[in-house]
């Protein structure tokens, strides 16, 4: 009997142990060769999958980098003059500070932007053709994020200052790279590459959120001007393409402003980006607005909360936190949407691919140049996408 | 003896003392429809009014119109000794003395339980954050789940939550306290701790309007009950009068439907 029994367990034993051994075996036969029609599809699968790497490796391999390693301040930075190069390197030390003390005050996701931010630095790098400097400079800044994060850590009563910083860092990065007589000035005209990407992107998503949240807010006014107001504000933007209001920037703006007042065509698209992406996220912030049931207003109320207190303790936290995903999605076509400035003659990260593409030298080089302005395009949205699901995994606690 | 509540106790009898809240000839319509239908009602300091009714009787939107969810067209409210107008001043003022109770609770779902009770005091009354949250330790403590205070609404059960937003309504320190069908969204387990904590604020005198469909509580805690059907109050007296010696058939109705 016990014999049987000890007989019994060990045969259990050899088939529990071949099972784990046999399992993913058995997994690919379950799931892909099932039936002859699976065994089909799982084919036609292979081989079209296996040719587009087998192609896609075998251009990264064959391809011909150098004008990318050749350009490639062209395309970071633009035509900025090399001897004011140090002021792009001051604004992006700078950065690396403010990461640094953030990621140390606050942790959570603002250790995945530094972190995210540190690795992109690393890439670079890493990078085969990057100049010793630049390589220099880049390790230093990683060697400095490290540094601030234990200062961050150390020193709670930073988080104040930090937040200072943070709010004057873009007026702080245009007044350096721009000069305004206190510096030697460099004309924002000649700014270019993918810091003009990232100047015109962060100026337009940062500036735009308060006015889409006003915009939301008004458009939701009993007032009813200013409730007109905002809805024909909203509707008139949805309703023409970017590249309209980037022409009517360039070509409106200085016809209202007259003959007497410069504005740069930096600035112009700047405003163009900033008030077509405003009006897309109030209408995000409104479906917020919209989505918090009627008790919490009431709840709110009955507290004797007057309408600001309301708004910004019970009704705006929960639904911007509801429309995180809509407006990071926003922010990332923001961002993509940049390129278009290239039509009104501005040489962004793209519009310098384009540039570099029609010059002789560089015939036949379009596929190199293009990949890697997408690429680079594609760790910049990816890292926002990745940020802002981090974001609401933090600001999900209790909520439900 | 310090009341529980931190209420002002009344030994006078109720009939010598001043009335709160006093309401004439109240009209409501929602468009055509004439949803109160002059309303009169006056309630005396530390009574407790229990008013029932068929649903859709109008009950719950009279004591919503009374601090102000609800607008009213006709008539007039006085509570505290504010005249409720469309004065925003005044809708604020009449809102901080009188706490509310919802059928759904309303918690703020993104807030902890002592910032869900401590907000309205810190930002309305303008107490110190310190201050604030120690009434609201105490009050927690008073309605029985002290070691709730740093879980978020969702984490709590229904009861929990009820009892907290009683205790949210009470840290304004307010003079009446609005019931509006406390206990109908609960399970059934869960209705009598929060009838209990209602008992206990009863008793402590403060001044009390409830809706309710809970007869065993109108008769044991109410000093005076209200019926309303069809948008008007059909008959009031003591729970005595009400439940064993009912005047009017559309009571005797009501009451055999429910009993």
């Amino acid at each position: 009997m016990e014999e049987m029994k000890l007989e019994a367990n060990k045969e259990l034993n050899i088939l529990k142990r071949s099972s784990s051994q046999i399992g993913s075996l058995q997994w690919l036969k379950k799931n892909l060769f099932s039936s002859w029609s699976n065994v089909l599809l799982t084919i036609i699968s292979a081989v079209v999958t296996g040719y587009i790497l087998f192609n896609t490796f075998q251009f990264i391999f064959t391809a011909d980098w150098s004008v990318i390693a050749v350009n490639f301040r062209l395309l970071m930075i633009g035509q900025f003059p090399v001897a004011e190069i140090w002021r792009v390197w001051t604004i992006l030390g700078v950065l690396t500070v403010l990461l640094g003390l953030s990621w140390g005050l606050w942790k959570g996701s603002m250790a995945h932007v530094a972190v995210s931010i540190g690795a992109i630095m690393l890439i670079m790098v890493a990078m085969p053709f990057i100049q010793m400097s630049t390589r220099l400079i880049l390790g230093g800044n990683i060697v400095l994020l490290l540094l601030t994060f234990f200062i961050g850590t150390k020193l709670p009563k930073l988080k104040i200052p930090v937040i200072a910083v943070w709010l004057l860092y873009i007026p702080l990065t245009i007044f350096i790279l721009n000069g305004f007589g206190v510096l030697a000035p460099v004309s924002s005209n000649i700014w270019g590459g993918f810091l003009l990407t990232l100047l015109i992107a962060s100026v337009a998503i940062v500036i735009s959120f308060p006015i889409g949240l006003l915009l939301a807010l008004g458009r939701r006014s009993s007032l009813p001007v200013i409730k007109y107001f905002c809805v024909i504000y909203i509707e008139f933007i949805r309703g023409i393409p970017l590249i309209t209001v980037l022409f009517i920037g360039q070509l409106m703006i200085p016809l209202f402003l007259g003959s007497g007042v410069e504005i740069s065509n930096v600035l112009r698209a700047m405003i163009g980006m900033t008030l077509f992406s405003a009006a897309y996220l109030a209408e995000n912030i409104r479906g917020g607005l919209q989505s918090l049931p009627r008790g919490q207003y009431e709840a709110a109320q009955a507290l004797g909360l007057n309408k600001t207190y309301m708004m910004t303790f019970v009704i705006l936290p929960q639904a911007i936190r509801a429309v995180i995903p809509a407006c990071v999605g926003q922010f990332i076509s923001i961002f993509k949407d940049t390129s278009l400035v290239a039509i009104v003659s501005l040489t962004d990260l793209l519009g310098m691919g384009q540039k570099l593409v029609a010059n002789p030298e560089f015939l036949g080089k379009q596929m190199e140049v293009f990949v890697f302005v997408g690429f680079v395009y594609f760790i910049f949205c990816y890292l926002m996408s990745h940020v802002s699901r981090r974001l609401e995994v933090s600001l999900g606690a209790g909520h439900r | 003896m310090e009341s529980v509540f931190a209420v002002e106790k009344l030994t006078t009898p109720l009939e010598e003392r001043e009335d709160i809240v006093t309401v004439k000839g109240l009209n409501k319509w929602f468009g055509d429809l004439h949803v109160l239908k002059n309303v009169n009602l006056s309630v005396k300091q530390g009574e407790v009014v229990v008013v029932l009714g068929p649903s859709g009787s109008g009950k719950s939107t009279f004591i919503r119109t009374l601090n102000a969810l609800e607008e009213f067209q006709d008539g007039k409210i006085i509570v505290d000794g504010i005249n409720l107008t469309n004065d925003l001043r005044n809708i604020e003022e009449i809102r901080k003395e009188t706490g509310m109770v919802f059928q759904s609770f309303n918690l703020f779902p993104h807030m902890t339980i002592l910032k869900n009770i401590s907000l309205a005091p810190i930002w309305v009354r303008k107490w110190k954050k310190q201050k604030a949250e120690q009434i609201a330790l105490e009050l927690l403590e008073r309605v029985g789940i002290p070691e709730q205070a740093n879980k978020y609404p969702g984490q709590l059960s229904g009861g929990q939550q009820q009892r907290v937003a009683i205790a949210r309504a009470l840290a304004m320190r307010p003079k009446i306290m609005l019931f509006d069908e406390p206990t109908s969204a609960l399970d059934p387990e869960m209705v009598k701790e929060v009838l209990d904590v209602m008992k206990r604020l009863a008793e402590s005198g403060m001044t009390m309007l409830v809706v309710t469909h809970e007869m065993g509580f109108a008769r044991q805690v109410a000093d005076r009950i209200v019926l309303f059907d069809h948008g008007e109050i059909i008959e009031s007296g003591s729970p005595e009068q009400i439940f064993d010696n009912p005047q009017h058939e559309r009571t005797k109705l009501f009451l055999a439907q429910i009993l």
